[in-house]
């Protein structure tokens, strides 16, 4: 037994980068479904960053996207939990995948009358849309990925954000792959 | 929603579609679904021709309560572990229709629970509780969470309130299906009499295919009244519609050569052990490779029995308080083959210090796991038996002689910690009655053919250690969430379930006085459990800590007890008493020869310790293994 020098402690499963991860879930559209991933992630202490649930093209299947932090490990901790749910069929980490990425949010911006054209101005810029506009206020609706909306977010913010709401990103992976077809297979 | 097959109204979705296309069940590794022309099975007929309203003119109106009868019998259960109430009432309304499904009313809905538990455990086959909605719901979750942790099949059935009175806060209404919902493999609320044979099926078969584990289903009192002409399903329809749920069996070509080449490659390799290759049934094969290749095998709390402790290659129990050889053999071994366990904190220790020197080939039919507790180099994702059946031809024969050094080494620590073990606790002194001899002579006069059932605390450790297992499925404990109170109900399931062994429940003080209401059920029931109690009039597992760990700061360790031999008479249970050494062997027997249950109450030292313990957060390399004025 080589007792001469002390052994490296062993590597902890884990512990590497902290990444932000997107796990897109095929689940059946039962119901409870939506409780039980959440439940899951909770009891497993993984921290959700967002959740964009809707149906597929067929009635029967959902489609969740998560968004979460945590190191590859841990997010394929994550995924294989997920499996274990019986709704469950398929789990894909996209991260590393191109992927296309969209997120939309309403921001409604306090407008005065005195900066109301600076305000569109910008909105226009930034490829917003104004979707409502008051005495005092503009609601503006933008798409984008997480990062450009967090940078128009940042951007209005000076004039005042009276109320924000954002739909947690949806993904899908470029070319012809379909997870929906995955499944079938 | 579910998936309609085949409803022209409905195209079947793409899911459904391919779902069925590939319908072949995939064999489940336990029959619990009795064997096709066995007596089981012929019974089983019997009792769905003789019995059933499937296709005969009734002489009543069939309703949820009846499909759900038919669908238990079905599954082949042949006793239900249950306690009635205001909602499951139209279920007791039918039961006596039913005579082949043997009811054993429980004195408490958790002593039910865990009946259904033992009686899995025992037999492999899915334990069956049931209760009602509210109380008796919740008095369930505690066996249901036992299952859940130790991965053992069950389904739970409660009622609930119906179902217009769903959510309105009713009379005995809680959300249980919330409540269950993270400690199941899968629940069910049933809602509709229709639903009730697919979803009945699919609970058994979820309960008992992969890594197996409880199912609960709550079924609302209108639907078990409900008038319903509901067909059962096929087990090919069942397949077809849990699309998410297909177990991967087989461990992956590459994977079992890469496995192969490590075992070639090691020299001091140690197999690890646990419940998945019980689960499996996998004992045979286990041997098979253990022989061919020449390692010796350790094994978890939930994995004795998988191989005969007086096997050559049998190493021992590992862990917190396994035996030091093992927990050595561990820390100094170059390749560890884990098979169906999880790493668990009580056997890992602290993980940076475990096994340091080893690589790691961890099997098991839970993806999730593999690689969650430790790093491993080489996972397999298989049934423990088919992966064994499928590795073992690819690795060589090893001549025992080429690991001549190895094996001297092993036998030497093996002597040195068995020899140190027994004196280190202490109670030889002032002439105690010690627990290890207790469970020795039990072990001993037993035959080693018994099935053993362990409570929580020291008793369980020291039955571990000491009872020598000889027999797969004849050591029943809740490891994973520790619950006691376990032994007697669990003893009762198991009596049932292995009518053939006898059964014996081991039992602290402790944990007796949480369940002996079963004590009842157990003579109404003619159950033949033996109870040995080991009364160290203390929380003795507490103590032990506040003593090591907690600087000697004893609150709440004494545990003032009943005068159990009064308790047992007024149960109607015959009662023994030992308090030395010499009172041992009769009070054994005397037990034995009781035609029913019988009550040993065993007066062991009150301070006795199990050792050797590794504390919390510490490494399998700091065992503590003797203390204070405990003599050598
Ligand atoms: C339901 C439950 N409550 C508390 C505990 C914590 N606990 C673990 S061992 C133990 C003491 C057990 O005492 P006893 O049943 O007399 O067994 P002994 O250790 O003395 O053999 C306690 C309180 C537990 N495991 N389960
Ligand atoms: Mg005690």
């Amino acid at each position: 037994m080589p007792a001469h020098s002390a052994p490296p402690p062993r590597a902890l499963p884990g512990g590497g980068e902290t990444r932000r991860h997107v796990l897109v879930a095929v689940v059946l559209n039962k119901p409870g479904v939506l409780n039980r991933v959440a439940s899951l992630m909770r009891a497993r202490n993984f921290n959700i960053d967002s959740l964009a649930v809707s149906h597929t093209d067929s009635d029967d299947v959902s489609r969740m996207t998560i968004t979460l932090h945590g190191d590859d490990v841990a997010v394929e901790q994550a995924a294989k939990q997920l499996y274990r749910l019986i709704d469950v069929l398929k789990v894909q980490d996209v991260t590393s995948e191109p992927t296309i990425q969209q997120e939309l949010a309403l921001v409604k911006i306090r407008a005065t009358d005195s900066n109301r054209s600076e305000v569109l101005k910008l909105v226009e810029l930034s490829r917003g849309r104004v979707v409502d506009l008051a005495d005092g206020s503009v609601i503006v609706e933008v798409t984008g990925t997480e990062s450009e909306i967090d940078a128009f977010v940042a951007l209005v913010r000076t004039y005042g954000i009276k109320e924000l709401v954002r739909t947690g990103a949806v993904v899908m992976a470029r070319g012809s792959g379909s997870i929906e077809e995955a499944i079938k297979r | 929603m579910t998936i309609t097959k085949g409803d022209p109204a409905h195209p079947p979705s793409p899911v459904a579609r391919a779902a069925t296309e590939r319908a072949t069940p995939p064999p489940t590794r336990r029959s619990h679904v009795p064997n096709e022309g066995s007596a089981e099975a012929a019974a089983v007929e019997r009792a769905r021709k003789g019995m059933l309203h499937e296709g005969r003119e009734l002489k009543r109106t069939r309703i949820g309560a009846d499909v759900l009868c038919e669908a238990l019998l079905r599954q082949g259960v042949e006793v239900i572990f249950s306690y009635p109430g205001g909602v499951i009432l139209p279920l007791y309304d039918v039961l006596g229709d039913y005579p082949e499904l043997r009811h054993v009313l429980v004195r408490h809905e958790q002593g039910g629970a865990h009946a259904a538990d033992g009686y899995a455990r025992v037999t492999g086959r899915v334990g069956v509780c049931m209760g009602t909605s509210g109380p008796g719901a919740t008095n369930l979750v505690t066996g249901i969470g036992t299952a859940l942790l130790d991965s053992v099949p069950m389904v739970a059935i409660t009622g609930n309130v119906p179902s217009a009175l769903i959510g309105k806060d009713a009379f005995q209404e809680i959300d249980i299906n919330g409540i269950t919902l993270p400690m199941t493999k899968h629940n069910y609320l049933v809602r509709d009499a229709d639903d009730l044979p697919r979803v009945v099926a699919e609970a058994f078969h979820i309960a008992r295919t992969g890594r197996p584990g409880p199912v609960h289903i709550d079924i609302t009192k209108d639907a078990l009244q409900q008038e319903t002409r509901a067909e059962h399903p096929t087990d090919a329809e069942i397949v077809a519609g849990l699309p998410g749920f297909r177990p991967n069996l087989d461990g992956h070509g590459r994977q079992l050569k890469l496995a192969a080449a490590e075992i070639a490659a090691a020299r001091r390799p140690v197999i690890l052990a646990g419940h998945g290759v019980l689960h499996a049934e996998a004992w045979d094969d286990l041997r098979a490779f253990a022989e061919k290749t020449q390692i010796p095998v350790a094994w978890t709390l939930l994995g004795i029995g998988v191989i005969d402790e007086t096997h050559p290659l049998a190493y021992g129990y590992m862990g917190m308080h396994g035996w030091k050889h093992v927990n050595r053999a561990i820390q100094s071994a170059d390749l560890l083959i884990a098979i169906g366990m999880r790493f668990d904190d009580r056997v890992t220790g602290n993980v940076r210090t475990y096994a340091p020197y080893a690589r790691i080939v961890h099997v098991d039919i839970d993806p999730a796991e593999i690689g969650k507790n430790v790093a491993v180099e080489v996972p397999i994702v298989g049934d423990a038996g088919r992966v064994l059946r499928a590795l073992t031809p690819l690795v060589d024969p090893v001549d025992p002689a080429t690991r001549a050094d190895y094996f001297a080494q092993l036998t030497e620590w093996k002597a040195d910690s068995v020899a140190s073990s027994w004196h280190g606790s202490g109670a030889w002194r002032d002439g105690l009655l010690s627990a290890d001899y207790v469970i020795e002579r039990i072990g001993e006069l037993t035959e080693h053919e018994a099935t053993y059932v362990a409570d929580v605390g020291q008793n369980q450790m020291w039955l571990a250690r000491y009872a020598g297992f000889r027999h797969p499925n004849t050591h029943v404990s809740s490891g994973g969430l520790g619950t006691m109170g376990f032994s007697v109900p669990a003893a009762m399931g198991a009596a049932l379930g292995r009518p053939d062994r006898e059964t014996w429940a081991i039992t602290g003080d402790g944990g007796f006085q949480m369940t002996f209401q079963e004590l009842m059920t157990l003579v109404a029931d003619h159950i033949p459990v033996k109870i040995a109690l080991l009364d160290n009039k203390k929380l003795g597992m507490i103590r032990q800590w506040q003593e090591i760990i907690y600087a000697g700061n004893y609150h709440s360790a004494n545990l003032p007890g009943p005068d159990f031999a009064k308790l047992a008479d007024a149960f109607g249970i015959p009662a023994f008493r030992a308090r030395t050494p010499g009172e041992v062997d009769d009070a054994i027997r005397a037990a034995q020869a009781v035609d029913g249950p019988a009550l040993i109450w065993f007066e062991i030292a009150e301070e006795q310790n199990v050792f050797p313990m590794m504390p919390a957060g510490k490494g399998l390399s700091d065992l503590i293994e003797k203390w204070g004025g405990a003599e050598e």
